[in-house]
C-alpha cells in the first residue's frame, strides 16, 4: 500500500468521522427535544463531546489530507472545480456547524444555571432554548452542504 | 487510482454515493449507540437512546450500504470475472466484513430490545453492556472495511 493510498484511506476515513458526527448530533437533537430538566440535557454532555471529537477529526482529516491529495495525485490539481467546490462548501459546513453548536449550548448553559440554582424540576425557559429552531435550521443546512461535498467528491463535476 | 477514479462511468456513481452513505450513516448510528451506551451508567433514557440509535440509524443504514455494495458490485463487472480470476482482497475484506456485520447486528439489536424491555420492568441494565461491547466491535470492523475499500491495499 503507497502513502498515497494510506492518505486517502485516512481521507475517506475522516469524511465517515464527520458525517458520523453530524449524524450522532442528529439524535442528540432529537433527544434534547423532551428534554426539560437540567439533569435531562446535562447528561447528554458526554455523548455531546464525543460528537464534537468526531467533527473535529473528520473535519480537520477531510481537509489537510484532501489537499494534500489534490497537491500529490498525478491526476488532480488543487484549482480544479470540483475541489474548489468542495473546499468552499467544507469552510460552509464549519461556519454552519459552528454556528449550530452555539445554539445548542446555550441549552446546556442554562440546564448548569438552573442545577447550581437547585432548580431540579422541569423548566419551560430550558425545554424552549432546547428546542432552538435556529440551531435545527443551521444543522440541517449543515447537513446539506456535507451532503452536497459527498456528491461533489463521488461525481467529480469537471473532473 | 486516480485515473481510476477520473474515468469511472458516471452510472456507477449513484449506486456509489448509496453505498458510501449508507455506510457513514451505520457508523454514526454505531458511534452514536456506542456512546450513549458507554456513558449512560445506568440511566434509563440514555440507555434506550443508545438502543434506538442502533436501530433506527445504524440498521437503515446497514440496509442502504448494502443494497448500494450489492448495485456497484454488479455494476463493476465483479459478478462477472472470468474463471480462476479472484476479487481483489480490498473487496473481500470489505465483502466478509460488511455481511458479517449484519448478524452481529441483529444479535446487539435483540439482545438490546430484551435488555431495554428490562429495563422498563426495573431489571439491570446488563445485556445493554453486551449490546455496548458488540456495537464497539461493529464499529472497529467497519473503520477496517472502510480503510480497506477507501485505500485498496492489494
Amino acid at each position: 500500500m503507497s502513502f498515497d493510498q494510506w492518505i486517502l484511506a485516512l481521507h475517506v476515513l475522516s469524511a465517515f468521522a464527520y458525517v458520523a458526527g453530524i449524524i450522532l448530533f442528529w439524535v442528540l437533537i432529537a433527544a434534547v427535544w423532551k428534554a426539560d430538566t437540567p439533569d435531562a440535557t446535562i447528561r447528554l454532555e458526554p455523548v455531546v463531546k464525543v460528537g464534537n471529537a468526531a467533527v473535529g477529526i473528520g473535519a480537520g482529516g477531510t481537509i489537510v489530507l484532501g489537499v494534500w491529495l489534490a497537491f500529490s495525485f498525478g491526476g488532480y490539481n488543487i484549482w480544479d472545480g470540483w475541489i474548489i467546490a468542495a473546499i468552499v462548501l467544507w469552510v460552509i459546513s464549519l461556519a454552519l456547524g459552528q454556528r449550530t453548536g452555539v445554539a445548542y449550548t446555550q441549552g446546556m448553559t442554562k440546564a448548569q444555571e438552573l442545577q447550581s440554582a437547585g432548580q431540579a424540576g422541569p423548566s419551560a425557559e430550558l425545554l424552549a432554548v432546547n428546542r432552538t429552531s435556529r440551531g435545527l435550521v443551521l444543522h440541517f443546512l449543515s447537513s446539506v452542504v456535507v451532503l452536497l461535498i459527498l456528491i461533489d467528491m463521488i461525481w467529480k463535476p469537471g473532473a | 487510482m486516480s485515473v481510476l477514479a477520473a474515468i469511472r462511468p458516471d452510472s456507477w456513481n449513484f449506486p456509489l454515493f448509496l453505498h458510501v452513505l449508507g455506510a457513514m450513516i451505520l457508523v454514526g448510528g454505531l458511534l452514536t449507540a456506542a456512546s450513549a451506551l458507554a456513558f449512560a451508567r445506568g440511566e434509563a433514557k440514555l440507555l434506550r437512546l443508545g438502543y434506538w440509535s442502533l436501530l433506527g440509524v445504524a440498521l437503515p443504514g446497514w440496509v442502504l450500504m448494502r443494497i448500494g455494495a450489492g448495485w456497484i458490485y454488479s455494476k463493476e463487472g465483479w459478478d462477472d470475472l472470468p474463471a480462476g480470476v479472484d476479487d481483489p482482497g480490498w473487496l473481500v475484506t470489505g465483502i466478509v466484513i460488511g455481511d458479517a456485520g449484519a448478524p452481529i447486528l441483529l444479535v446487539s439489536l435483540i439482545v438490546g430490545g430484551v435488555g431495554v424491555y428490562r429495563l422498563r420492568q426495573g431489571k439491570g441494565s446488563g445485556l445493554l453492556k453486551a449490546t455496548l461491547a458488540l456495537s464497539l466491535v461493529l464499529l472497529a470492523a467497519y473503520v477496517v472495511a472502510v480503510w480497506a475499500m477507501a485505500g485498496k491495499p492489494s
